[in-house]
C-alpha cells in the first residue's frame, strides 16, 4: 500500500494517460472501423477491396510494428510532426480499427435482408437505410465482441509505454528508478487494470441488457 | 417530357425481362394498372409473380423492358429512385419491422426521415393509422411481442403513412397462422373499398373474389391470364389455370 500512497503522482499520471489513450483511440476506432465494415459490405467492388486490404495488412502486423513505425518510421517520412502520445493514439486508432471493423461486419452479417428491403421500400436511401436500420441493430448483436476488442485495446495501451509515452505500463519502471519493489509495483497497474476491465465488463452487461433485439 | 401513350395507367409495365441465371423469370410482361383498381396476382410457385411485384420498386431489377409509376419512369439506384419508392407501399411475406424499434418508431420513421413531418405529426398520423388497422394498444411495444397477423397489420400501417400512390402486397398472409389471415385480409378488403390502387400477390382466392378488380393469373413467367375475378374463377380460359384452380378446389 505504500508503494501506491507514496507514488501516487506517478500512478495518477500514469493512468491518466491510458484512459486518454484509450478513449482516444477507442472513439477513433470506433468510427474508422465502423467505416471500413461498411465499405466491406458496399456494393462497389473497388471499396470492398480497399477495405479488405486495409484490414488484412493491419490486423496482420503486431502491434509492436504499427507503433514503432509511427514512433521512429513516420518522422523520417518528412510530414506534419507529431508528439509521441499523438503517434501512439494514431497507431493504437489504426490497430484496433481494423478488429472494430470485423465486428461490425459479422454484426451487419446478422440483420436480415429483410430489414434493408423495408427501409429502401419506405424511401430511404443508402446511407440512412445503414445508419438508421443497420448499423444499429448491428451493434447490439456484437456487443461482447466489441468489449473484448476494447478491453484487449486499454491493454495494448502499455505498449505505447515502449515508445516514451508516460501511460500505466511505464509506473512500473519509474517505481524501480524511486527504489520501490518491482513485484509490488507491478501488482498495484496489474490491479488497476483489472478493476477498469471489471468497469468495462459492468458497461457492457448494461449494454446488451438495454439494448436486447428481440426477433 | 413525352406523352405516355397509357397516360391513364398508374403502374405500367412494358416488356418486361428478368433473368436469375439460366432461369427467364419474367417473360415479356405487359400489364396497366389504373388508379384506383386492385389487381390480384396469382399462379404457381415459381411463376415470377413475387419477382413481378418486387421489380415494381425497383427491389429486383429488370433486363429489359420499362416500369413506369405516374407516369415517371423507374430510376436508376440513388436518390430519385428513393423518393419514387416512398410513394409505393411495399409489404413483404415475413412483414420486416424494424427489429429494434417500438411499433410507433415503425410508423414514423418514414414520414419522419422521408416527408420530413415533425415528431408530434407524424406520431399523431401513425396513432390513427394504427388504431385504424386495430393494433393502437400496442404502439410502445417491439414488433416481436405481437402476434404475426399483428405485425403484418402493423407493417400495413409504415406502408401506409408514406400516403403511398399504390400499395404492393407479396403474399402478405403466406407466413401466418390460419386464424390470423383473416385479420390481414380484413385490412386489405377495407383499403380496396377506400379506393386504394393495390397489386397483391396471394393464395388467398377469398380475397381475390372479394375484393379484386382484376385477375392476373401468371405461369412460368408469363402473364397467361387478366380477367374479372368472376370470369377467371368460373371460366377460365387456360389450360394452365384451369389446371391450377382444379388443384385449389380438391381440398
Amino acid at each position: 500500500m505504500n508503494t501506491l500512497l507514496n507514488n501516487s503522482d506517478l500512478f495518477i499520471t500514469g493512468f491518466r494517460n491510458t484512459l486518454t489513450l484509450f478513449i482516444v483511440s477507442g472513439i477513433f476506432s470506433l468510427i474508422l472501423g465502423t467505416i471500413v465494415a461498411t465499405l466491406r459490405v458496399s456494393p462497389i467492388p473497388a471499396m470492398r477491396a480497399a477495405a479488405t486490404l486495409y484490414i488484412n495488412v493491419v490486423r496482420n502486423t503486431p502491434l509492436t510494428l504499427v507503433l514503432f513505425f509511427f514512433a521512429l518510421g513516420y518522422p523520417k517520412l518528412g510530414l506534419v510532426e507529431i508528439d509521441f502520445m499523438t503517434a501512439a493514439t494514431i497507431g493504437l486508432s489504426l490497430y484496433t480499427a481494423t478488429y472494430v471493423a470485423e465486428a461490425v461486419r459479422s454484426g451487419i452479417n446478422t440483420v436480415p435482408v429483410g430489414q434493408a428491403e423495408a427501409a429502401r421500400a419506405i424511401g430511404l436511401p443508402f446511407t440512412q437505410t445503414l445508419t438508421l436500420v443497420i448499423l444499429p441493430q448491428a451493434f447490439r448483436a456484437v456487443i461482447p465482441p466489441m468489449f473484448s476488442v476494447f478491453i484487449a485495446l486499454l491493454k495494448n495501451t502499455t505498449v505505447a509505454a515502449g515508445f516514451s509515452v508516460a501511460e500505466a505500463g511505464s509506473i512500473r519502471s519509474n517505481l524501480s528508478e524511486r527504489g520501490e519493489p518491482a513485484m509490488a509495483g507491478l501488482l498495484w497497474v496489474a490491479l488497476v487494470f483489472v478493476l477498469l476491465v471489471f468497469i468495462l465488463s459492468f458497461i457492457q452487461r448494461k449494454l446488451e441488457k438495454k439494448w436486447k433485439v428481440a426477433r | 417530357m413525352t406523352i405516355q401513350a397509357t397516360s391513364d395507367a398508374l403502374v405500367s409495365l412494358n416488356g418486361v425481362n428478368k433473368h436469375f441465371g439460366q432461369l427467364h423469370v419474367l417473360k415479356d410482361i405487359n400489364l396497366q394498372v389504373k388508379k384506383g383498381e386492385v389487381v390480384v396476382v396469382i399462379g404457381p410457385s415459381g411463376s415470377g409473380k413475387s419477382t413481378l411485384c418486387r421489380a415494381i420498386n425497383r427491389l429486383e431489377t429488370i433486363d429489359t423492358g420499362e416500369i413506369s409509376i405516374d407516369g415517371k419512369k423507374l430510376p436508376e439506384e440513388g436518390k430519385e429512385l428513393a423518393l419514387l419508392r416512398a410513394d409505393v407501399g411495399m409489404v413483404f411475406q415475413s412483414f420486416n419491422l424494424f427489429a429494434h424499434k417500438t411499433i410507433l418508431e415503425n410508423v414514423t420513421l418514414g414520414p419522419i426521415k422521408v416527408r420530413k413531418l415533425d415528431k408530434a405529426t407524424a406520431e399523431k398520423e401513425a396513432m390513427a393509422l394504427l388504431e385504424r388497422v386495430g393494433v393502437g394498444q400496442q404502439a410502445p411495444k417491439s414488433p416481436a411481442q405481437l402476434s404475426g397477423g399483428q405485425q403484418q397489420r402493423v407493417a400495413i400501417a409504415r406502408a401506409l403513412a408514406m400516403k403511398p400512390k399504390v400499395m404492393l402486397f407479396d403474399e402478405p398472409t403466406s407466413a401466418l397462422d390460419p386464424e390470423m389471415i383473416n385479420e390481414v385480409l380484413d385490412v386489405m378488403v377495407q383499403l380496396a373499398k377506400e379506393g386504394m390502387t393495390m397489386i397483391v400477390v396471394t393464395h388467398e382466392m377469398g380475397f381475390a373474389r372479394k375484393a379484386a378488380d382484376r385477375v392476373v393469373f401468371m405461369a412460368d413467367g408469363q402473364i397467361v391470364e387478366d380477367a374479372k375475378p368472376e370470369e377467371f374463377f368460373t371460366n377460365p380460359q387456360s389450360n394452365r389455370a384451369k389446371d391450377f384452380l382444379s388443384k385449389l378446389l380438391t381440398h
